[in-house]
């Protein structure tokens, strides 16, 4: 278990002071696939560093299994990194960048051998032991760089944005490659990455990072159905956002009146208030209806097709635009032209109320 | 596509050029041609022979000189490239420090003073000391050449290490090596062709230097470079052509060395 608290890092002083990290606080579980997720700059890696150990906080703790890591050095944690530039050392083999960190541990040599024999093997690079790493794809050298930094079997495994150098079809596979690594070798795995496809389909749980900040932290279900706030909402996947008025709340719903006068309810967080607030839609939690059925009507400005689905742009009568994705169907056939009045319906509860 | 601006199209370019290269490289050619002179004069060419070669080779004061110059030359450069070495990992592997811009050009000072100028101090300062001590060996040439030989292996060593990826020691410092492991095991591999190349060129630079040797040698001290300044107060021979060509063999294959050595692994 790693715990985080009140980690700030603040470069520069009095007015051009910049905080990359502004008291952050997290706690990881032991065996948790955990992603740090935010746009370049949002001092996510600054957190990953301050854990390796190479950027110190300003202020605040950081502990692990209970101890505290910030006076030890890079090198005296128990914690391995894996590069995004992948930093394997040119001058050595395949086989010698992953015996680097069990040679400076003081293993024994049998030892040292066996355990790079055996994460050859984890990650499929058996044949390649001999190679100078100048020899070998990005995507190999993605692997050794895994290796070398699961091999002396650190506690937590910190990985900075090490698919963002590799092609999509690669990237898909290392996805996988990495899980499997995870769930074989039980190791916490602190992943870095600004791709929320990514996090989300690789972590048990995300923390969306902002300006420093971690904004909200969860399950990627509950990120992607649940954002607490517009940063997040906006930065996972599409959103619609409806300007709204919440009428009352009730636990975990609330009563809304959207702009067209209709009322419907939607969830919120316990502490939503009274008052304006914005509501968050996921363009395939809408449909497409006829005016008459709709919650909010409008006339239809763009129809676009992608393939897997459809998206629908509706310029609402409030002004505002709105978003739905439709799959298609096999033999579906276009009915709607753009111009034509539809209306924008959701089911209740499938909206989230925004905290401002 | 607009057309770039082509220098090698332009009037009397070539002409330019031909006439520059054959400025540079007809006096060595010449040199080289009449190494091989048969006959003793260095302007009338009387028929091929390799006799210079082996007269230089027989002359007692030219291997004297020779072995003087390569002792000096590959102890100067010696010290002067574990020197650059340092004074390189203190002006590119720190945090930036009051006086590193200083101690850079201090560093450099070699290539900014007149030789002449360094040559009248050094003479002046040897020649103290040695009043005051007596000892008059080969000592006072060797660090006056580790001195000026410096920077030259200075320069290469620090664009090695600037050119480096710092995330390597991060990476291995990560990996558990300690601050020394991972000066022994990564930084020092990395820069290997860096400091041959620096101590290379201190070598080609020491052997080659004519005008601070002139003034700091003593009696009985000649290298080669001085030793030929010497013989051409009397009679030329072919003799100086040969020995000429020796060094500019050795200098070549050394700049072309050094030049491969820069490119590795880059």
């Amino acid at each position: 278990m790693i715990e985080i608290e009140g980690v700030t890092k603040i470069y520069g002083e009095g007015k051009s002071a910049f905080h990359a990290l502004d008291d952050v606080s997290v706690t990881i579980r032991e065996n948790e696939f955990f992603t740090l997720l935010g746009p370049s700059g949002c001092g996510k890696t600054t957190l990953l560093r301050t854990i390796a150990g190479f950027v110190d906080p300003t202020r605040g703790a950081i502990r692990l299994a209970g101890k505290s890591l910030l006076e030890s050095p890079p090198h005296k944690r128990p914690v391995n990194t894996v590069f995004q530039s992948y930093a394997l050392f040119p001058h050595m083999t395949v086989a010698q960048n992953i015996a680097f960190g069990l040679e400076m541990q003081g293993k024994p040599r049998v030892e040292v051998k066996e355990t790079v024999a055996r994460m050859l093997e984890l990650v499929r690079m058996t044949p390649m032991a001999d190679r100078q790493t100048g020899q070998i794809s990005g995507g190999q050298q993605q692997r050794v760089a895994l290796a070398r930094a699961l091999a002396p079997r650190p506690e937590v495994l910190l990985l900075d944005e090490p698919l963002s150098a590799l092609d999509f079809k690669l990237r898909k596979d290392m996805q996988l490659e990495l899980k499997r690594l995870q769930a074989e070798t039980g190791i916490t795995f602190i992943f870095v990455t600004h791709d929320q496809e990514e996090a989300l389909t690789m972590s048990d749980r995300i923390a969306v990072m902002n300006a420093g900040r971690i904004r909200q932290i969860g399950s990627p279900r509950e990120i992607y159905d649940q954002p607490a706030e517009r940063f997040v909402a906006d930065f996972i996947g599409d959103t619609n956002f409806v300007e709204i008025e919440l009428l009352e709340t009730e636990g975990e719903t609330a009563g809304i009146r959207l702009p067209s006068g209709r009322e419907t309810r939607a969830r919120s967080g316990a502490e939503a208030r009274p008052g304006k607030a914005t509501l968050a839609v996921r363009p395939e939690h809408a449909r497409l209806v006829p005016p008459e059925e709709a919650l909010m009507a409008g006339t239809l400005a763009e129809i676009v097709y992608f393939g897997t689905d459809t998206h629908y742009h509706v310029a609402l009568d409030s002004g505002a635009r709105f978003v739905i994705r439709q799959q298609n169907a096999p033999h579906h056939r276009q009915t709607h032209a753009t111009g034509d009045r539809v209306g924008v319906s959701f089911a209740p509860g499938v909206g989230q109320v925004l905290r401002d | 596509m607009a057309r770039t601006f082509d220098i090698r199209k332009q009037t009397g370019f070539t002409a330019l050029a031909i006439t520059c290269f054959a400025v540079l490289y007809m006096p060595i050619v010449l040199l080289v041609v009449y190494s091989f002179n048969a006959g003793s004069s260095i302007a009338i060419w009387e028929g091929f022979s390799f006799r210079w070669y082996a007269t230089a080779w027989d002359n007692d004061q030219v291997q004297a000189a020779t072995i003087r110059s390569l002792v000096i030359a590959c102890c100067a450069s010696g010290i002067a490239t574990f020197a650059a070495v340092l004074a390189a990992l203190a002006t590119t592997r720190t945090k930036p420090w009051k006086g590193q811009t200083l101690a850079f050009a201090m560093v450099n000072q070699p290539l900014m003073v007149p030789e002449i100028v360094t040559a009248v101090a050094l003479l002046i300062f040897f020649a103290m000391i040695k009043v005051s001590t007596g000892y008059t060996g080969l000592g006072y040439l060797i660090l006056a050449h580790s001195a000026f030989c410096i920077p030259f292996a200075y320069l290469p060593v620090r664009a090695r290490l600037q050119g480096m990826d710092l995330t390597l020691e991060q990476a291995a410092s990560d990996l558990y090596a300690t601050p020394f492991q991972i000066f022994r095991r990564i930084t020092l591999p990395q820069l290997f062709p860096g400091i041959l190349a620096g101590a290379m060129l201190a070598f080609v630079i020491s052997l080659d230097d004519v005008v601070i040797t002139e003034f700091v040698k003593s009696a009985g001290q000649d290298t080669l470079p001085t030793y030929m300044l010497g013989q051409l107060r009397r009679v030329v021979t072919p003799e100086i052509n040969a020995i000429s060509t020796v060094l500019l063999a050795i200098s070549v294959v050394m700049v072309i060395a050094f030049f491969f050595l820069s490119r590795v692994r880059k």
